[in-house]
């Protein structure tokens, strides 16, 4: 039986052709196949949100997707995201609020956070709150980073 | 207040300021190098077979077809690892008495939690690793589970080690004044509760890790460690796989969160290096969730029973209490799982004068995964027993919490002293702390509207804690009964020929900011600019030795060496810049990168500029002048065991009886530890703390089954605090410098995992004052709030 999948996609704006196993999840795919580090796994079935990457436009966890599913998609990682615009203030925002401490969960926290903020998110704390529920952090205590996508939302207002 | 021996605030100081972490840069762009980012030539995967049952003996392991398995390199088990790895026992002589049985990396007759490594399987990729587990025949014959303390300690014919011939592992009490007088007097108020406090965990989002690279042809271990204390951990792989120290290289670069999980020895990190001084290749073991749950070191584990005695005046006048706390089936190595308890016998009741105080702690072997030292060791249960005891006592006696503690907290101006349990206690403000806390938190208007709310049935409650936490250990922690965990710690700091400053610390750095902050004390101090210093932590073969980042000691005593070295650095280079300008070097200071006049602050020569005459044109300099640049200083903490931080927290809540869901509305904390270095890093670590305290009060519990299986070993079941739940956490400061250094700094790290139990506690249980109701056991969960309101 086969279990090998050619898949063309395209990773933070480079276009790549791959073979890959059949159950190689879509974030191992990026880690090791790719050797994009910057993503990171916490718990390997879409709760903490460290795996948080763009699937064209989208935050996904890529915990729970396969590579082959990946096909024909635009991925953004978090060497990906852009170093001008909003997604470089809400990185100097969350450097300023000190907004990551070990720093392991800051690419699931700034994708989601890049998310709301490109979308018009609501400057409450309620809402940035509710938007983060899927993103554990052990360090903060989470107000920082609130905080810093607040700094964001305001700036740009 | 005692004053600083040196002074903070002149021109390019950076201690006190907010500067931004330089190692936020890498980690927003996805450059950080954590060890699973790493990849060496060769390298090869391990994955372990762990025991399904909590106690079992291992009649036969047949790894046939499992090694016949396409990409399997190697498959070992327990005994495979006897000629290799020399047990190790987490005992300590300075805690007498404390048993615990030699232990090897995998289980090699019985296994003795669900969790324990038996096999391993070493393959090309981690997936094969793990296909390969599914090949493996282990023939397990059950065994009776000895899971609870109670059955431990009352079935002396089941033995967790026979040879032990006992399940109680170690006992300590300690007796204070006339206990019994005091609560057999008809005239004192007691109160008397049953506490418990659950088992939890410490999550680090990053799980454990290790890639261990053997070179048997210069015989050095090298191992990529994601932890808190590589020098520790370079004394544990040469002992017991018996290399040369030397020649074992521990490094630790990115670690993704620790609190106190990753200074253990791991049976599966050493089997990995066993592994690969076998294979001699490199090899790499990630945890993956499941195997976080049941073999990252559990936490806590008490049950307690409690009582105080106050006057009716409300002036405490005795505790007396009863702990008993599960550890599992060993004692950790080298730290050993008896600290917590003495930790919570040394701390009860330590902001208070005490005049009477016993207490009991026995530490009980069971069949459960390990308990040992995590973040704010002891210190939730010893401030929960004094602070909600207190709160309970004034209930009775119709006094408000704020008061009570006023009236029994040590003076602000009583130091030196003695806590009940005989602590040397100094530098500490607890009165000004909480008076700063009272107005932070606007303490007359909460309590009426809460009174007012109360009408319209809404269930609200303010809780406070008063805390004293362990931080800068000196060598009576640990290194006093043999552990081999360096107490000082060491700075190297050397001026390179550009004009920047270089330090190597032995304090390693987890996110609390450790680089950061070494670098604004060298900065500050030598007379750089903070952009031109760069810091390097956790290496054996490059830093200085000590004992890395545990018990809030990083500022307090790595920081007190960076800026001791800084000096002497400073000092050497104005002896060479005196020479070449022909001045007395107490005419000259260091500012900005140059060497200046000391009282008009004019430039005479830049950093570089002399650098550059030192190290390339030596023949400008006089034949006896031999400069060298660079400067070392190690710090112990001398005048006492511990330099205690002290602080004050309190919580607002919204308790919903029909639900029996808690809501945290507010929450503040005012912490005193000593000179601040960088305010942002040490309101996130409350902040942090805060969160894991409050995480243990409402959610986080590893709950077992009653023969021992582990029931929520996964994220989605193990709840932990997210965004959405938090409040926001209001945090001040009081500065009382401790006098042992000229820095001054004390610890922050512990102070609210360590108090915010006690202040969620007393806030439910005002919350449920009108009702006549209130909870004694974390985690508050809904379930056991309505079952405490149908009581």
């Amino acid at each position: 039986m086969k279990n090998q999948e050619n898949i063309e996609l395209v990773v933070n704006g480079e276009s790549l052709t791959r073979t890959v196993d059949h159950r190689r999840n879509l974030v191992d795919f990026i880690r090791y196949d790719l050797e994009l580090t910057g993503t990171h796994v916490g718990c390997e079935h879409g709760v903490c949100g460290a795996c948080t990457i763009l699937v064209d436009g989208k935050p996904v966890r890529g915990c729970l997707m396969f590579a082959v599913q990946a096909n024909g998609c635009e991925i953004t990682t978090l060497e990906g995201i852009p170093t001008t615009g909003k997604a470089q203030k809400l990185r100097e925002a969350f450097a300023k609020r000190n907004a990551l401490q070990c720093g392991f969960c800051t690419p699931g926290m700034m994708t989601s956070a890049l998310d709301y903020v490109q979308n018009d998110g609501d400057p409450s704390e309620d809402k940035i709150r509710k938007h983060l529920s899927g993103n554990y952090c052990r360090c903060t205590g989470y107000q920082s980073i609130i905080e810093a996508i607040q700094d964001v939302i305001s700036e740009g207002a | 207040m005692s004053g600083p021996k040196f002074s903070f605030d002149k021109p390019n100081q950076y201690i006190g300021q907010n500067e931004i972490r330089s190692d936020t840069k890498k980690l927003l762009h996805g450059r950080g190098k954590f060890v699973d980012d790493l990849k060496l030539p060769r390298m090869l995967h391990a994955a372990f077979y762990r025991s399904p049952l909590p106690h079992a003996k291992i009649k036969s392991i047949d790894a046939t077809q499992a090694k016949q398995h396409k990409g399997v390199i190697e498959v070992l088990s327990g005994k495979d690892l006897i000629n290799i790895v020399k047990p190790y026992v987490g005992v300590l002589s300075h805690l007498a008495g404390l048993k615990s049985a030699p232990q090897m990396p995998m289980a090699t007759d019985v296994a003795l939690w669900q969790g324990e490594p038996i096999a391993m399987v070493i393959a090309q990729s981690r997936a094969i690793a793990e296909d390969a587990l599914n090949l493996i025949e282990v023939d397990l014959e059950e065994l009776e589970p000895i899971a609870s303390t109670e059955a431990a300690l009352s079935n002396l014919d089941q033995l967790i080690h026979p040879e032990l011939k006992t399940n109680l592992a170690w006992e300590r009490t300690v007796d204070i004044g006339d206990v019994d007088g005091i609560f057999n007097d008809p005239d004192n108020i007691i109160v008397e509760r049953d506490f418990i406090f659950g088992r939890h965990t410490g999550v680090t989002l990053e799980a454990r890790c290790t890639i261990a690279n053997y070179d048997a042809s210069t015989e050095e271990l090298e191992i990529f460690y994601s932890g808190q204390a590589p020098h520790m951990m370079q004394y544990i792989y040469a002992k017991h796989l018996g290399l040369r120290e030397e020649r074992v290289r521990v490094i630790s670069q990115d670690v993704g969160g620790a609190f106190g999980i990753k200074v253990h020895t791991y049976g599966d990190e050493i089997a990995t290096a066993a592994a690969s001084v076998l294979l001699g290749r490199p090899v790499k073991y990630v945890a993956d969730r499941y195997e976080s749950f049941v073999s990252d070191i559990h936490a806590r584990d008490h049950t307690v029973k409690a009582k105080m005695a106050i006057s009716k005046l409300g002036d405490l006048l005795a505790i007396d209490f009863d702990d008993v706390t599960g550890i599992g089936p060993y004692s950790m190595y080298p730290r050993t799982s008896a600290i917590e308890a003495n930790q919570v016998l040394n701390l009860t009741g330590a902001p208070y004068v005490l005049p009477n105080y016993r207490a009991n702690s026995k530490v009980v072997l069971q069949n459960k995964n390990m308990m040992c030292q995590y973040r704010a060791v002891g210190h939730p249960i010893a401030m929960a027993i004094c602070d909600c005891l207190l709160d309970d006592a004034a209930r009775k006696i119709h006094m408000d919490p704020v008061e009570i503690r006023r009236k029994n907290l040590m003076a602000d101006d009583s130091y030196p002293r003695k806590s009940a349990s005989g602590m040397q206690l100094d530098d500490l403000s607890h009165h000004q702390c909480l008076d700063k806390l009272i107005d932070l938190m606007n303490y007359e208007q909460l309590k009426s509207n809460r009174d007012k709310l109360r009408t319209s049935g809404v269930y609200r409650g303010i809780g406070f804690v008063s805390m004293v936490e362990v931080t800068n250990p000196s060598p009576m922690f640990y290194g006093v009964g043999g552990a081999p965990i360096a107490s000082q710690d060491g700075a190297t700091i050397r001026l390179d020929a550009g004009g920047a400053v270089h330090v190597a610390s032995s304090i390693t750095e987890q996110g609390q900011g450790t680089n950061a902050i070494m670098a604004q004390i060298a900065a500050g101090v030598f007379g750089v600019s903070l952009d031109r210093v760069h810091v390097t932590t956790g290496d054996t073969r490059i830093t200085p030795y000590g004992g890395g980042t545990w018990a809030s000691r990083g500022a307090g005593i790595g920081g007190e060496a960076t800026l001791q070295a800084a000096k002497l650095l400073k000092g050497q280079v104005l002896d060479v810049a005196s020479v070449m300008l022909q001045t007395s070097s107490k005419e000259l200071d260091i500012l900005d990168g140059n060497i200046v006049d000391a009282d008009s602050l004019n430039i005479r020569m830049s950093l570089s500029d002399l650098a550059r005459t030192v190290y390339y044109r030596g023949n400008e300099l006089p034949s006896d002048l031999k400069p060298e640049l660079v400067a070392s200083h190690h710090y112990r903490v001398t005048d006492t065991p511990f330099v205690f931080t002290n602080g004050a927290m309190a919580a607002h809540v919204e308790v919903d009886i029909e639900t029996g869901m808690v809501k945290i509305l507010n929450f503040w904390a005012v912490e005193d530890c000593g000179r601040v270095i960088n305010p942002m890093l040490v309101d996130e670590q409350i902040r942090g703390g805060v969160v894991q305290g409050i995480g243990s009060a409402l959610y986080e519990e590893c709950l077992y089954s009653e023969d021992g299986q582990l029931l929520n070993p996964t994220m989605a079941d193990y709840l932990v605090p997210m965004a959405s739940e938090m409040p926001n956490i209001i945090v001040g400061h009081v500065e009382t410098p401790t006098k042992t250094s000229e820095l001054g700094a004390k610890g922050a790290g512990e102070a609210g995992t360590g108090g915010a139990p006690a202040a969620i506690i007393n806030a439910v249980n005002d919350a449920l004052k009108p009702l006549s109701k209130s909870i004694w056991q974390i985690p508050i969960t809904p379930d056991r709030l309505l079952t405490a309101l149908n009581s």
